[in-house]
């Protein structure tokens, strides 16, 4: 920076000091309209974020159809002892994997919640009876022994592969892989072990893997619990009937999810006119998910520009009256030689200093907000780069643009009569 | 024979007030010599004021010419004009007319940094020159934390800054009491010793008397000239 504009600017910083308190009174439009932008940008971007770190968890190549009971109208205590039967058939399953091409993995899973153990060690787990190809569509590291293989599903053996936070409290202290446990009441031999996935508890959506799984072949758990499930939870026995749990269709390319989604929901429409069941498409979501943050920053950008219009007006209005004002100056600066460029660059440079000085403290609570907000309530913020630099570069671009009219109204004054002005 | 620094010839200057045009100046002609120094004395309305301008380059004739060191600048346009003022004319105003906000260091500085000076030749300038006006201590001060006749001073020492040819002074001691307005004369008359060609506006015969030469106006016009240098 040369001298000479160094000098101008902590001429500008000066003068605006003689005023401090309207000069602070003069930039807070700035000051919370940027604020509230770097702030609001900070949590939506958060928000956003593990939003669509959750639905990318869910894979966007896949189509995921759940059981599900809640619009079967629960017939408790008629005294007649029957139960609900829900859900996915294994025939739905045959039809959905038939019924179109491009279908990458096909995975059909039946869940269990059982209790395991190993001598004292022992856990609830969920136990997945998977079909071939569930290790394709969640792929964790495998971090001990094998996944399950052909034979497993064939033969429909009585193994199960552990995740490693169920290997580490069931198979503490002992030899790990090879080892027989209770899952249940029957015994399966631990083949392998995988990776964890990552914890989502707490979240709104649900990842397809858990960090207490445990996975059986399919066959195994059909052959072994057979399709009927008792719920001892609750004091009087429940009972009901689902075939399938989860039933995951991973496609090759997500350009076949649209269409493959509206073959889903037509097969399944006509086969379940009850509506025992849910589609879940992470890709839609997804985009659902950037359409929302769109609307979002769509509208937080009107509510910007409103704020930061205001905020521009109270510049331009404080810059006039300080033209009034300096008129004299104005006359001195121009009778000892200074151009009109110079007086309105004079004018601007203050403009900006007032902007960008408001910007700046915006700036700062802008950070500091979303960090409160992330500690007392929780929710992740984070602070992107470009809204500070854009931040920055509005301010500039706001002093500039109100500063000019006074600015160039200092330079139209005629330098005899601004001498005499009192 | 010295040089010529000012020469007006047949210089007028109109201005329409509402339906009414006021004729200020009605056709002026005269040279001032390089190294003069004058007073230019008159009733107010006489036109010494617009006379004062028009040499500062504050404003341009409505007729005729004014050859500023040689250069005829009476049809130069703002941006030239401002241009002039910087690098030839030095202006003392009555009530001094330094900016509040700056230190005197600031003040003395200000032409040197529309001049584009660096920051190293500017110090040392502005030493030189408060030096010169006997404020050597003052260079960190404000305007207000000095007397009427110290602040005149620095607004000297601003006026030199730019070592103009020319220096301008309007009612230079009239805000002052007389005793200090003597001091300021006698800084004006070493100036002037020193070479700078002064002309000045007063209306105090007493302040007149320090000039060497006196021009009077009149209506417009000029009225007589005493002691022509």
């Amino acid at each position: 920076m040369n001298w000479r504009l160094l000098e101008e600017v902590v001429t500008g910083f000066k003068t605006l000091w003689m005023h401090r308190l309207r000069s602070l009174l003069t930039i807070l439009g700035i000051v919370f309209g940027v604020g509230s932008v770097v702030a609001m940008l900070a949590i939506g971007e958060g928000a956003s974020e593990q939003t669509l770190a959750q639905i990318k968890e869910l894979g966007s190549t896949n189509i995921i159809v759940y059981s599900d009971d809640s619009s079967l109208s629960v017939s408790q205590g008629e005294g007649v002892a029957r139960f609900p039967i829900y859900g996915i058939s294994y025939l739905d399953a045959e039809r959905l994997k038939a019924s179109f091409e491009g279908i990458r993995n096909f995975v059909a899973i039946k869940i269990l919640n059982k209790d395991a153990r190993l001598g004292r060690n022992q856990m609830s787990l969920r136990m997945m009876g998977v079909s071939q190809g569930w290790f394709n569509v969640v792929s964790r590291e495998l971090v001990a022994g094998r996944i399950l293989n052909q034979e497993d599903h064939a033969e429909g053996r009585a193994v199960c592969v552990l995740t490693e936070f169920a290997a580490r409290q069931l198979l503490a202290g002992t030899s790990g892989i090879g080892e027989k446990i209770y899952i249940g009441d029957r015994l399966f031999e631990v083949v392998g072990i995988i990776a964890s996935g990552a914890n989502s508890a707490g979240s709104s959506m649900k990842s397809l893997d858990q960090t207490n799984d445990a996975y059986v072949p399919l066959e195994t758990a059909r052959m072994v619990y057979g399709d009927i499930y008792f719920d001892r939870s609750s004091s009087n026995t429940d009972r009901s009937m689902i075939e399938l749990h989860q039933v995951i269709l991973q496609m090759s390319d997500p350009a076949l999810v649209p269409s493959a989604a509206a073959v889903v929901r037509r097969t399944m429409e006509m086969e379940h006119p009850q509506q025992d069941y849910q589609i879940s498409v992470p890709l839609e979501l997804l985009k659902q998910a950037e359409q929302t943050k769109r609307t979002f920053n769509v509208v937080l950008g009107s509510i910007a520009g409103i704020s930061l219009l205001v905020g521009g007006i109270g510049i331009m209005n404080i810059m006039l009256a300080s033209v009034t004002e300096r008129t004299r100056e104005i006359g001195i600066r121009r009778a000892i030689g200074a151009s009109r460029q110079v007086v309105i660059r004079q004018f601007l440079i203050e403009a900006i200093i007032l902007t960008v000085t408001g910007g700046i403290i915006g700036i700062g609570f802008g950070i500091v907000v979303p960090l409160a907000v992330e500690v007392f309530a929780g929710m992740p913020t984070r602070v992107p780069l470009y809204s500070i630099v854009l931040s920055l570069g509005i301010s500039v671009l706001i002093g500039v643009l109100f500063g000019l009219y006074p600015a160039w109204k200092a330079s139209q004054l005629d330098p005899i009569r601004a001498l005499r002005h009192e | 024979m010295s040089k010529i620094m000012v020469e007006l010839q047949q210089v007028t200057k109109r201005y329409q007030i509402g339906a009414n045009a006021v004729h200020a100046l009605r056709g002026v002609s005269y040279s001032f010599k390089q190294g003069s120094f004058w007073a230019i004395m008159g009733q107010s309305g006489s036109g010494k004021s617009t006379l004062l301008n028009l040499l500062g380059c504050l404003d341009t004739p409505s007729s005729g010419h004014y050859l500023l060191n040689g250069q005829d600048v009476s049809g130069l346009d703002d941006g030239a004009l401002s241009q002039i003022r910087l690098t030839h004319i030095g202006f003392i105003f009555q009530s001094f007319h330094l900016i509040p906000q700056l230190t005197v260091r600031q003040n003395i500085q200000l032409p040197l940094t529309y001049l584009g000076w660096d920051k190293v030749a500017a110090d040392a300038r502005a030493d030189e020159l408060a030096e010169l006006v006997d404020l050597g201590g003052r260079l960190d001060h404000r305007p207000y934390e000095l007397s009427g006749g110290q602040q005149q001073r620095v607004a000297i020492a601003r006026s030199l800054a730019n070592d103009p040819k020319l220096l301008l002074a309007d009612e230079p001691t009239g805000n002052l009491d007389s005793a200090t307005g003597q001091q300021v004369m006698r800084v004006l008359q070493d100036l002037n010793a020193q070479g700078k060609t002064i002309l000045m506006v007063t209306h105090t015969p007493e302040i007149a008397k320090e000039a060497k030469s006196a021009l009077h106006m009149l209506d417009g016009q000029i009225d007589r000239v005493e002691g022509e240098a």
